[in-house]
C-alpha cells in the first residue's frame, strides 16, 4: 500500500464519478404502466425477452419446450380425445411466469416457433398464483398442429397479443385468492 | 441555551435567580431543544437517504427515485412510513432484551452529539468548555450498540459484522483522537465555538490550510471518521457481498430504520465536526474577528450575521456530506487487514507526528510572534502571506486541476456537460 498509488487512483476515480454528475443518464425514464405501453415496447431491443407466449394454433404438442426447461416452469398435459380415441388433445399448457427465469431455452427447440418471448413485461400481481399463464382452457382442449411437409415458415398470430389478453384476464375480474 | 432562557424570563418581568418557575422554564427549554435536535437529525437523515440515492443513481448513469412527490422528494417519507408499519420481527433464538435495546444505543450516540454541535454564531444547544471531549465520548457509545446488535441477533452474519465494527471503531478512535488535538493545540480550547473563533472566514484562515500539520490532520480525521461511521470504503461491518447486511441483518421494521437514522444522522455529525475543527466553522468571509469583538463589546451583533453564519456553516457541512456520498459511490471496500494496517501503520504515526509538530510550532510561533500568534493573521503580515501561499499550493491549485480533469473526462467521451433530467 503506497501513498502515491492511493492518492493518484483516488484522484482518478473521483474525477470519473464526478464527471457522471454532469452528464445525462443513459437509462430512459419509464413512463409507467398508465401511459403509452405500445411506445415503450417498441423502444425495447429487438431480442428482448419478455413473458413467454405460446400460439396454440401452431403448437405440435412435441413437448420439446417442457423437456428443455431447466426448472420445470412449463406443464403440458396430453390426453386422448374421448370422442375420437386416435386424436391426442392438449388439456393443459401452463407456464408459471412467477418461476420463469427468462433464459430462452424453451424457445430454441420449438419446431414451429410457437413458443416465443413476447415484449410484455408489465405483469405485477398481488398473488403469486395469479402469475400462471394458462394457454389452454380445460373446457376447450387444443388440437396439435400438423405442419405441411417441407414448410419452412408457419403462420403465427402477432407476437404479444395472446399474452396481453391473458394478462388482462388476470386483472378483470381479479382471480380468486387461493388460500392455504 | 441557559442565557436565552434567562433573557426570556427577564423579558417576562421576573428575576431568573429568584423566580419559582425558573427550573421549569429550564426543563421546558431542554425538552424543546431535545425534540428539536432529534427531529432535525431524523429529517436530515431522511433527506440524505433520498439525496444519496439520487447521487448514486447519477454516478451510475441512472435516474434514481423520482416518482414520489416532485423529483421524488417525498421518497424518504414513504420509506419511513413503510418501515414504521412493518412487522417488528425478532428472531426466535435472539436475546430479546438486548436485541430491542441495541438500536437505541446507536441512535443515542448520534443524537447526543447534537448537544454540543454548533450551527452558527451563538447558535447551538450549548457551548460546553469540554465540547470536543463530550462529542468524542458520546460517539464512542455507538460501538456498544453495534456489538450488542451483532451478538443479540444470534446470527453468524450479525456477529461477524458486530465484531468487525467493534475492531474498526475502537482502532480508528486512536488516530481520530490524535488528529483532533491539532486544532485544539492551535486554538487552546476544547470548546467547539472557541475553536471556530480561532479561525477566520477565508480558506487561508482555516486550520486546514494554515499549517501542513493541519492539512495532514484533516485527512487523518476525515478518514478516521469515515471508518467510525462505517461508511465506504470502511463499510466492512455491513459488507453486503459478504455479510448480507452485517450487524443489522436480523432487524426489520422501524428498528432497522433506527440503524439508518443513526448512520445518516452521523453524516451530519461527522461533517459538522470536521467543519468546526478544520474548515472555519461558521466564520463568515469578510467579517474579521476584531470586527466581531467590536460588535460584541457594544452588544450590537447584527441579525444578518447570525443568519449568514448559519448559512455558511450549513453550506460547508452539506458540501462535506456530498463528498462523503461521492466517496461511497467511487471507492471499493477495504479488506480487513488493509483497514487495520491503514489505521495502525499510516494514520496513527501520521497523526502522532502532526501532534508533536503542531505543539512544537505553537511554541515556536509564540516565541517568534508573541501572544498575537493566537489571533487571525491579516494578509499584510508575514504569517498571513505564509498561510495564503500554503492555501494556494494545497487547496487552490489541486481544486483547479481537478475541475479540469473532470471537464476532460466528459469531453473524452464526446459528451457535453448536461444538467437536464435531474
Amino acid at each position: 500500500m503506497s501513498i502515491k498509488e492511493a492518492v493518484t487512483s483516488v484522484w482518478e476515480g473521483m474525477s470519473i464519478t464526478l464527471s457522471y454528475m454532469f452528464r445525462r443518464p443513459i437509462t430512459v425514464q419509464y413512463a409507467g404502466p398508465e401511459t403509452s405501453q405500445q411506445s415503450i415496447q417498441h423502444a425495447l431491443p429487438s431480442r428482448y425477452r419478455g413473458l413467454l407466449e405460446v400460439d396454440m394454433d401452431t403448437c405440435t404438442a412435441c413437448q420439446a419446450c417442457e423437456r428443455a426447461c431447466p426448472i420445470n416452469v412449463i406443464a403440458i398435459e396430453i390426453e386422448k380425445d374421448p370422442a375420437n380415441p386416435k386424436q391426442r388433445v392438449m388439456t393443459r399448457f401452463d407456464i408459471d411466469a412467477g418461476k420463469c427465469m427468462f433464459c430462452g431455452l424453451c424457445v430454441e427447440p420449438c419446431p414451429t416457433g410457437s413458443i416465443q418471448h413476447s415484449r410484455e413485461f408489465e405483469a405485477s400481481q398481488t398473488n403469486l398464483d395469479n402469475l400462471v399463464l394458462r394457454f389452454v382452457k380445460p373446457e376447450a382442449p387444443a388440437l396439435p398442429y400438423r405442419p405441411t411437409k417441407g414448410a419452412t415458415a408457419y403462420p403465427r398470430r402477432v407476437l404479444g397479443e395472446i399474452t396481453r389478453e391473458l394478462i388482462k384476464r388476470w386483472d378483470t375480474p381479479p382471480p380468486p385468492f387461493k388460500s392455504e | 441555551m441557559k442565557q436565552l432562557v434567562d433573557q426570556l424570563v427577564v423579558r417576562m418581568g421576573q428575576d431568573p435567580s429568584t423566580w419559582v418557575l425558573t427550573p421549569w422554564a429550564y426543563l421546558i427549554a431542554m425538552m424543546v431543544a431535545g425534540v428539536g435536535m432529534t427531529s432535525f437529525a431524523a429529517v436530515f437523515a431522511g433527506l440524505t437517504s433520498y439525496w444519496e440515492r439520487r447521487v448514486a443513481a447519477r454516478m451510475q448513469s441512472r435516474v434514481g427515485p423520482n416518482r414520489v412527490g416532485p423529483f421524488g422528494l417525498l421518497q424518504w417519507v414513504a420509506d419511513a412510513l413503510k418501515l414504521i408499519m412493518k412487522e417488528d420481527l425478532i428472531a426466535s433464538s435472539a436475546d430479546r432484551v438486548l436485541f430491542r435495546l441495541a438500536p437505541y444505543f446507536l441512535l443515542i450516540a448520534t443524537v447526543t452529539t447534537f448537544v454540543v454541535l454548533p450551527f452558527g454564531y451563538r447558535l447551538g444547544v450549548t457551548d460546553m468548555n469540554v465540547g470536543l471531549f463530550f462529542l468524542v465520548a458520546a460517539t464512542a457509545l455507538s460501538v456498544i450498540g453495534v456489538l450488542l446488535s451483532g451478538w443479540a441477533s444470534n446470527s453468524k452474519w450479525s456477529l461477524f459484522g458486530g465484531m468487525r465494527a467493534a475492531a474498526q471503531v475502537v482502532s480508528y478512535e486512536v488516530p481520530a483522537g490524535l488528529a483532533v488535538m491539532v486544532p485544539v493545540i492551535a486554538a487552546g480550547s476544547l470548546s467547539l465555538h472557541t475553536i471556530i473563533r480561532a479561525q477566520g472566514g477565508f480558506p487561508w484562515d482555516w486550520f486546514m490550510f494554515q499549517t501542513p500539520m493541519g492539512f495532514a490532520a484533516f485527512f487523518v480525521l476525515f478518514l478516521a471518521l469515515l471508518a467510525e461511521g462505517n461508511r465506504t470504503p470502511f463499510d466492512l461491518p455491513e459488507a453486503e457481498s459478504e455479510l448480507v447486511s452485517g450487524y443489522n441483518t436480523e432487524y426489520s421494521g422501524i428498528r432497522f430504520g433506527y440503524f439508518f437514522l443513526a448512520e445518516w444522522g452521523n453524516l451530519w455529525v461527522m461533517s459538522a465536526l470536521v467543519t468546526t475543527l478544520f474548515l472555519g466553522g461558521w466564520q463568515v468571509p469578510g467579517v474579521s474577528m476584531p470586527q466581531l469583538f467590536a460588535w460584541e463589546q457594544a452588544d450590537v451583533v447584527p441579525m444578518w450575521f447570525f443568519a449568514a453564519s448559519l448559512l455558511v456553516f450549513c453550506t460547508k457541512v452539506v458540501v462535506l456530506v456530498n463528498v462523503i456520498i461521492w466517496i461511497r459511490w467511487t471507492l471499493p471496500r477495504f479488506r480487513v487487514d488493509q483497514m487495520m494496517s491503514l489505521c495502525w501503520k499510516w494514520l496513527v504515526p501520521i497523526a502522532l507526528g502532526c501532534l508533536v509538530l503542531a505543539a512544537a510550532t505553537e511554541v515556536a510561533s509564540f516565541e517568534l510572534f508573541g501572544p498575537s500568534a493566537r489571533l487571525q493573521a491579516p494578509l499584510t503580515s508575514v504569517r498571513g502571506v505564509l498561510h495564503f501561499v500554503f492555501f494556494v499550493a494545497t487547496g487552490g491549485v489541486p481544486l483547479v486541476l481537478f475541475a479540469r480533469k473532470v471537464a476532460r473526462n466528459i469531453r473524452l467521451t464526446g459528451e457535453r456537460a448536461d444538467l437536464g433530467n435531474w
